[in-house]
């Protein structure tokens, strides 16, 4: 396959949110030596652009959003690896630390934007649901992210959120991270309250916001 | 006389019912529920159960859940402070609570929402108990004002402290459970009148798909052993963490609360448990959970009819609505969703006051919404033939000018045939105009002073005040809070 059929085939790919095609393409691009930085910045990410354009438009929905961010990190799974292996980095957008909050078993929300901010070139460490405060502050510390993102789906442990915030403070790290809150009860007055750098009501708009929170850190 | 007919609405025929509960007992004998709870696995394995090797995921026989559902009363009953007030959760009784763990309030003023205080709790349960179609109170809202490892436990203080209505409450923290129960026991004097006459019922929330955690497995277990009614609090969204057809959504909602349902009964058989439910259709644009959505009341509706046919008290979380201010949506998708609990028959219905995908409370919609229980419990005592005959005598030797309004028979019967509205305008134009032409929420607004400045508290005697002050004093005491927020407002 030559390198534009290859790339407009994993634009598509992304786009129709077909994973296994992606994970065949990727794969495929290794095997013929293709520049892989080459693939990802012209062929995969431009898919998931279009994607972003869609769901701006009404068009695309939840269902078909998620389907292509895993369609994309999969390809990426199996990229990322090879390049290492030859020394090139892909460029990333920033480090995030991303979990459900203590006491909350849910996931859905949090691996929805987990998995959209690995799409758009984050790089996600996602340390799941029910995380315990003090795991946050540790793994953010470990990998030196630039980014916490908090998830809560219950009124009640929406007060992790808060509490995290305050350990920041009294170990005098608050300003290391930007901190960014979402799930369903969780406000844009809440995370002001709480003195949170951001807040995003859906998956689509924690992308931009967590953008716009790198940025700002520079 | 006729016998009258109660209205009622069924979504589900019996053999689609059937099908459901199937699919939910194969689900839990094939597939398994998670439970992180070691009390539970132990109970669970010495019944019997397979588990795997990380003893989280059991799986659970169709055998063990007939014998559970065997001997779960099939009704459960509250009672007031008093303990004289009987309210009876069974049949198609239908009972009314505001919506639980708002973590904020609507100002009327500002038409903003703002974090709660405990002064906001305190009007809450003041108002509640004051509202006669409200039977039972909530521990709705969560207060700033005090450290949140004890909003549990704090909630429940005040609402003891202001109202005299049985409580629907929970736990945050398998911690929080023996200061409240120690609460509910200084109300009744001891143990056994408290498992005799229930003064509250403990909501817990599995979390979708399957799993127990924890906590919410701890509060079954603790709430069984000593009566205290359970509510199981399953809340699948549609197409997000359930299937996204609601008859899918339908076999995993039964499948989590039979499990929950398992757990109480191994832990103490004949445990009072509720079938219930707060599962939402998932807004696929937005990833919300709309309370208000018609779909939403459709699972309500429909799982509440597969516990009653095995037998169960059951529960809803309707009336609510995902507005941000007392608009006519408020007031559309809470009527609507009122109006199908009570045609549904379900036992324990609670969303008042409630909005924004219930995180809000708004004391002015909560008032609003109490009229259209007031307007439901009216649908749902239906059409009685009143006398014998109905009308015939009423017009011997009618005249055109014959009216209805000085007869003898319009007197006897009209407080009864009609409901009397509060909050619902039916004023002239005119006088409208000449009352400051205010709409349904100033109205209420209106309401809500009025009753708060004029009714006095309905405190409870003053040595159990003392002693449910004690017990919150410790609690907080341990949790780092030296001093109570003043609390007689």
């Amino acid at each position: 396959m030559d390198r534009d059929t290859l790339l407009e085939n994993m634009k598509t790919a992304v786009i129709e949110g077909n994973k296994q095609q992606a994970e065949e393409l990727a794969r495929k691009a290794v095997e013929q030596k293709e520049d892989l930085l080459d693939m990802i910045e012209n062929g995969f990410v431009p898919g998931i652009q279009k994607v972003g354009d869609m769901w701006e438009k009404g068009d695309y929905f939840l269902p078909e959003l998620i389907a292509s961010a895993e369609a994309m990190k999969a390809a990426m799974n199996i990229l990322q690896p090879e390049m290492e292996k030859i020394g090139v980095k892909a460029r990333s957008t920033g480090r995030v630390v991303i979990g459900t909050v203590e006491g909350d078993i849910h996931d859905i929300g949090k691996s929805l934007v987990s998995s959209l901010l690995s799409a758009n070139g984050f790089d996600v460490i996602d340390l799941g649901a029910d995380v315990k405060l003090t795991l946050f502050i540790e793994k953010a510390e470990e990998v030196k992210a630039d980014l916490i993102c908090l998830s809560s789906l219950l009124t009640t442990t929406m007060l992790g959120q808060k509490r995290l915030l305050n350990m920041l403070s009294e170990k005098n790290i608050r300003d290391k991270y930007k901190i960014l809150v979402g799930g369903a009860p969780v406000t844009r007055q809440w995370s002001e309250n709480i003195g949170a750098d951001g807040y995003a009501e859906n998956a689509m708009s924690a992308v931009v916001e967590a953008k716009k929170l790198v940025d700002r850190k520079g | 006389m006729i016998p009258k007919v109660r209205p009622k609405i069924e979504l589900l025929g019996k053999s689609f019912i059937e099908k459901i509960i199937q699919e939910a007992l194969l689900l839990l004998e094939k597939e398994g529920v998670f439970i992180e709870n070691e009390e539970a696995s132990r109970l669970l394995q010495d019944a019997g159960m397979n588990c795997d090797k990380g003893k989280k995921r059991f799986f659970i026989t169709r055998g063990l859940v007939q014998k559970c559902l065997d001997s779960t009363p099939s009704s459960v009953s509250l009672f007031d402070r008093s303990g004289e007030k009987e309210f009876v959760l069974g049949r198609d009784n239908v009972h009314f609570d505001p919506g639980s763990a708002a973590v904020s309030v609507l100002d009327h003023k500002t038409r903003r929402q703002r974090i709660p205080v405990t002064r906001d709790l305190v009007r809450f349960s003041r108002l509640t108990d004051s509202l006669e179609h409200f039977h039972f109170q909530s521990t709705g809202i969560i207060s700033s004002d005090v450290p949140d490892l004890i909003a549990d436990s704090y909630r429940l203080y005040i609402a003891l402290q202001f109202s005299a209505k049985p409580v629907i409450t929970g736990t945050f923290r398998i911690e929080g459970f023996r200061p409240m129960l120690d609460m509910l026991l200084a109300v009744r004097g001891n143990a056994k009148n408290l498992a005799q006459k229930p003064l509250a019922i403990f909501d817990a929330c599995p979390s979708p798909p399957l799993k127990w955690s924890n906590l919410t497995t701890q509060s079954l277990i603790d709430c069984a052993k000593n009566g205290i009614p359970s509510e199981l609090i399953s809340m699948g969204l549609t197409g997000a963490t359930s299937p996204v057809t609601i008859g899918g959504t339908l076999v995993q909602h039964t499948a989590e609360n039979l499990s929950g349902l398992v757990i109480c009964q191994l832990a103490q058989k004949g445990a009072p448990v509720i079938f219930g439910g707060s599962p939402s259709s998932f807004d696929m644009r937005r990833g919300t959970t709309p309370m208000g959505a018609i779909e939403t009341m459709m699972i309500d509706c429909a799982y509440s009819q597969i516990g009653k046919y095995l037998g169960l008290p059951t529960h809803a979380y309707m009336g609510l609505s995902d507005t941000k201010v007392n608009d006519s949506q408020a007031g559309l998708e809470s009527g609507m969703g009122v109006l199908l609990a009570a045609l549904a028959g379900i036992n324990v219905v609670s969303g008042a006051g409630m909005m924004d995908f219930e995180s809000c409370q708004s004391l002015e919609k909560l008032v609003i919404d109490h009229e259209i229980c007031g307007m439901a419990y009216r649908l749902i005592q239906g059409i009685e033939q009143r006398d014998e005959p109905l009308a015939l005598n009423l017009f011997q030797g009618f005249t055109p000018e014959t009216q209805f309004l000085s007869m003898p028979h319009t007197r006897q019967w009209y407080r009864q045939e009609q409901f009397f509205p509060d909050i619902i305008d039916r004023d002239t134009y005119d006088t409208w105009v000449g009352k400051g032409e205010k709409d349904a929420s100033e109205r209420a607004r209106d309401r809500v002073e009025d009753i708060l400045n004029n009714k006095p508290p309905n405190r409870i005697k003053e040595d159990i005040q003392k002693k449910l002050h004690g017990i919150m004093q410790t609690d907080a005491s341990r949790n780092g809070l030296d001093s109570l927020p003043p609390a007689d407002l």
